[in-house]
């Protein structure tokens, strides 16, 4: 259970995100959507304590994450597929992020084999490809057989056999009661996994229902998603230009 | 996929993170890269190397009474620092400012949300690692440098060495390996405020060599005064010093003023490291 309340976060004259309340529940996978430089990933970074809220709060079961005794353990986090030192093997990544949190060593051997990095794992992590990267964030989110799940933008970079496997472990993790909360700029993306739908745009809720709800709202779940962001996206670009040439 | 393993288990142990797990993070990171070893292969060439390098240059045969006279062994065994000082250094930026610049750093800080623990906890690896790695470079190149005076004087010419048992040398060998440990830390807490490697390293460099050279058009009066704490002059006229010598803190008192710059560095990154966004 994550609960968002008034968030804000500044960076000098522009805000990133304004006043945002929102709940994500256990059970399901909750999509976390908006354009780009809507403050998605502003948000899950202050979940986590990385950045620090101007004002507002968030509680990840019921707690600050910087008052988790054993943060891996309840949280696991994907925010940027490069968050590991490029000399690094993966196996020895994850060997010290464990250590640091008192989880056993085997466990490293599991999240290798559950995210496929079997073969990968003594190499060294700065070689690998945008999907393989991604891999090994996912692996070090999942170490600590966490309750709490924040990925964002967990697709990117991988071929459609890996994205097929991500949206399966999604299902999977958020059947177990796991919380898991999915950052994209995709609607149909995040329609393949999630039923719960947080939708933001210039740092303020637009809203929190569920993909059956807003697809309901128009002819198409994609129609209804832009026509609630309308008028929240910070780069609009026209297609007007194009139409001589291509008549 | 093994559903197996995604099932959460039943029993947790509620046991948290702490110094000692997070100090083992480290260990396990420093370990694992290849920087490491290379800085550690630098100081070990710089520390031997350098000392051998002088004693070389020594020549006793044809030295004034007075130089014989101000001659320390001991003291002209510790050039190496001057190197070393420097490879250590760039061992405590690396252990921090690689976190930032490869993002490794948000991985480390959702393992360990205390920032604080972190830094006190690399602190202590990077101390560990340089002290070990200190003494013994600062043993061995003393021993070089005597077993090289002691060949030169059997086989050509007279040349003196130091031997532990003679008074203040123990002393002197000791904190020539305490040295680089302080610059390391120093080191640590300067990549902490400034989070970039090559901003960092020339801080580090800055302080170290620049510093000393900019008191010279100052006068000599600034100098005798200043000089004398400048980490470098320290080490060179208070740590591994024998023979007394004037403008020059007593070396309890240079370890002192070098402890209190690395408690410095490290409050101050520390601080910075627990209010800034990572």
């Amino acid at each position: 259970m994550i609960e968002a309340r008034g968030l804000v976060k500044r960076y000098g004259s522009t805000t990133a995100v304004d006043n945002l309340s929102f709940d994500v529940r256990p059970g399901t996978v909750t999509g976390f959507l908006g354009p780009n430089g809507a403050g998605k990933s502003t948000t899950m970074r202050m979940m986590i304590g990385l950045d620090r809220p101007d004002a507002g709060t968030v509680r990840i079961n019921g707690k600050n994450y910087h008052d988790l005794r054993s943060p891996l353990r309840e949280v696991g986090a994907l925010l940027e597929a490069k968050a590991f030192h490029p000399g690094r093997t993966a196996r020895a990544h994850l060997t010290a992020l464990a250590a640091s949190n008192g989880i056993p060593r085997r466990r490293v051997n599991d999240v290798l084999e559950i995210t496929g990095m079997g073969k990968a794992a003594d190499r060294r992590a700065g070689k690998f490809s945008l999907g393989m990267a991604q891999r090994l964030g996912i692996a070090a989110a999942l170490l600590g057989d966490p309750a709490v799940l924040l990925l964002d933008e967990p697709v990117n970079g991988l071929d459609p056999e890996g994205i097929r496997w991500i949206r399966n472990l999604l299902k999977s993790l958020a059947a177990h009661g796991r919380t898991v909360l999915v950052s994209s700029h995709l609607i149909s993306e995040v329609a393949q996994t999630a039923d719960q739908l947080i939708v933001i745009g210039q740092g303020r809720l637009l809203a929190q229902t569920t993909v059956a709800e807003l697809s309901a709202r128009s002819n198409s779940l994609e129609e209804a998603f832009f026509q609630l962001t309308e008028g929240s996206t910070e780069y609009s670009a026209t297609n007007i230009a194009y139409q001589g040439s291509l008549r | 996929m093994t559903t197996a393993t995604l099932t959460r288990s039943a029993s947790r142990t509620a046991e948290g993170y702490g110094f000692r797990s997070v100090a083992r993070m480290e260990w396990l990171k420093l370990r694992s890269v290849r920087s490491t070893a290379w800085v550690l292969i630098v100081f070990a060439a710089g520390m031997i190397g350098l000392a051998i390098l002088v004693m070389a240059h020594q020549h006793w045969a044809t030295m004034s009474p007075a130089n014989r006279a101000s001659f320390d062994p001991t003291n002209n065994s510790f050039a190496g620092p001057a190197l070393g000082q420097l490879a250590l250094g760039v061992l405590g930026v690396l252990a921090i400012t690689t976190e930032f610049s490869s993002g490794m750093i948000r991985a480390t800080l959702a393992a360990v949300p205390r920032r604080p623990v972190l830094l006190a906890a690399k602190a202590a690896v990077v101390g560990a690692v340089t002290l070990v790695a200190g003494e013994i470079l600062a043993f061995a190149a003393f021993a070089a440098f005597a077993a090289f005076a002691v060949g030169e004087a059997a086989l050509r010419a007279p040349a003196p060495h130091a031997t532990l048992g003679q008074p203040g040398v123990l002393r002197a060998v000791l904190m020539a390996g305490v040295y680089p440990v302080l610059i390391a830390l120093i080191a640590l807490g300067l990549g902490a405020v400034i989070r970039h490697t090559a901003g960092a390293i020339c801080a580090v460099v800055g302080i170290l060599f620049v510093l000393p050279l900019i008191l010279v058009p100052l006068g000599t009066s600034i100098q005798n005064s200043v000089g004398p704490f400048m980490p470098m002059m320290i080490a060179e006229n208070s740590l591994t010093a024998v023979k007394p010598q004037s403008h020059t803190l007593s070396p309890g008192l240079g370890l002192g003023m070098l402890c209190l710059y690395a408690v410095a560095a490290l409050a101050v990154g520390s601080w910075l490291l627990a209010r800034r966004d990572a």
